[in-house]
């Protein structure tokens, strides 16, 4: 059996919001410790204001953060 | 089937935790508790109730004769006879309700301006659409201001959806197909805990309830609330079940998602301020997290997507958005109406609050048991 998520980790870049993970890659620390992924598909903070971080709590929202040019 | 044709003929259907709201509802729950057969002659009724009505999303009778329909599909709302659940009288009584209901939602609800029907255009013009709600001011005085009393009422009033998370969306998958149908899918199964029931969002409150010493067996507070709040889960419900409204309910779980991590942050920090612990802000605290993901593939893989696919449906998917924001809109400021105005936000206030009398004895005996 091929290993879907193994082969293809997949990052979507939101527009003006967090970067969506599909797909097993290992999220850790900078020591190399693993950090809980509580779901299959996760949303990595973009913008620096989330209070959960590394994850995206949504705040990106409240202060107007863009990805345009 | 033959052990309910036995507790029929014994006339031993144990009477729902709730009662009627006016003939309509008092004729149905009569009919439940009979074998289902013959046409009971509803519709007269019906039109008598939608006569009456000021508005059908407020009206009591009306609402809650919808939700015991759909409760049928549901199950845990009104023990009977489960041949009922595809009698054509009711199936005929729902679909005469739901015709008005729609038709009101319609007429009230404001619509945005189309987007084009690419999944991007859609995606942004949803969440420009939920950045205006109005919602906020019920999370921002849970967070700041709300009492012990006051969180009950609000568990109370979300145990309506929240017990059955998930559910009414539910409906709409084998209606979809393709990309929304796999972008529905996605958050489902997070909604339904990643396979470990544990996880499930709907147990997971239910944890909450127990918590504020809430009974968490549904159904247990429907005398409680008030008819906009099954106007909330009957509009999910009728959204759902009906594949011609397939647009609708995913424009209504993309606003649902878009209005959810943020005010629930703010809901969790009013429990905590109240010295609630993690057992009860568990619910909140996961739901910053999993619909900060949630929106973004509700916006562009499941709505999006869909106004891509069947460009026929973009209206119906803004509707569905809108109709969310109005509707949750109300139920919300009926909650923080009565709060700021000093008065308890439940139809009958709960078992051991200030005012409490005259409760229906089967929700009140529940309210104290739990409580």
């Amino acid at each position: 059996m091929s290993d879907l998520n193994r082969a293809a980790p997949q990052i979507v870049a939101c527009p003006n919001g967090p970067l969506l993970v599909r797909g097993e890659l290992d999220l850790v620390t900078p020591d190399g410790d693993p950090i809980e992924r509580k779901r299959k598909t996760i949303a990595l903070c973009r913008c620096g204001v989330s209070a959960i971080k590394p994850f995206c709590d949504g705040t990106h929202k409240a202060i107007g953060f863009t990805t345009e040019e | 089937m033959a052990l309910s044709q036995t507790l029929v003929n014994q006339g031993t259907f144990p009477s729902p935790s709730f009662s009627a709201r006016g003939p309509l509802s008092a004729r149905l729950l009569a009919l439940l508790r009979s074998a289902p057969d013959g046409d009971p002659g509803l519709l007269p009724l019906a039109d008598e109730a939608i006569g009456r009505a000021a508005g059908l999303v407020h009206d009591d009778d009306i609402q809650l004769t919808l939700f015991v329909l759909y409760g049928l599909h549901y199950g845990s709302v009104v023990e009977t006879d489960d041949a009922w659940e595809w009698h054509p009288s009711l199936i005929a009584l729902r679909r005469h309700l739901e015709a008005a209901f729609e038709a009101e939602l319609r007429r009230v609800v404001p619509m945005p301006e189309l987007p084009e029907p690419t999944s991007t255009a859609v995606a942004s013009a949803l969440f420009a659409l939920t950045s205006e709600d109005s919602g906020p001011g019920l999370s921002r005085f849970v967070a700041s201001k709300a009492n012990r009393e006051q969180l009950a009422e609000f568990l109370v009033h979300r145990s309506i959806y929240t017990l059955k998370e998930a559910d009414p969306h539910s409906w709409a998958i084998p209606r979809l197909t393709g990309r929304a149908k796999a972008a529905l899918v996605e958050i489902q199964a997070d909604e339904y805990g990643g396979g470990r029931p544990e996880r499930m969002h709907a147990v997971i409150f239910a944890g909450t309830m127990r918590g504020l010493g809430l009974d968490d067996r549904y159904g247990i507070y429907v005398d409680h609330v008030p008819a906009v709040t099954l106007a909330s889960l009957n509009m999910m419900s009728m959204f759902g079940l009906n594949r011609r409204l397939r647009g609708a309910i995913a424009g209504h779980l993309a606003a649902f998602e878009m209005t959810s991590s943020i005010p629930n942050g703010l809901y969790a920090r009013g429990f905590r301020r109240n010295g609630f612990g993690e057992d009860v802000t568990w619910y909140f605290d996961e739901h910053v997290e999993a619909d900060a993901v949630h929106e973004q593939i509700a916006g562009r893989d499941l709505a999006g997507s869909l106004a891509e696919d069947e460009p026929a449906l973009l209206a119906d998917i803004l509707f569905g958005a809108a109709a969310c924001l109005t509707v949750d809109g109300w139920a919300s400021a009926h909650l923080l109406d009565a709060w700021t105005a000093g008065r308890s936000a439940l139809r009958v206030p709960l078992a051991g609050e200030p005012g409490a009398s005259g409760a229906p004895s089967a929700a009140g005996d529940a309210a104290a048991s739990g409580a």
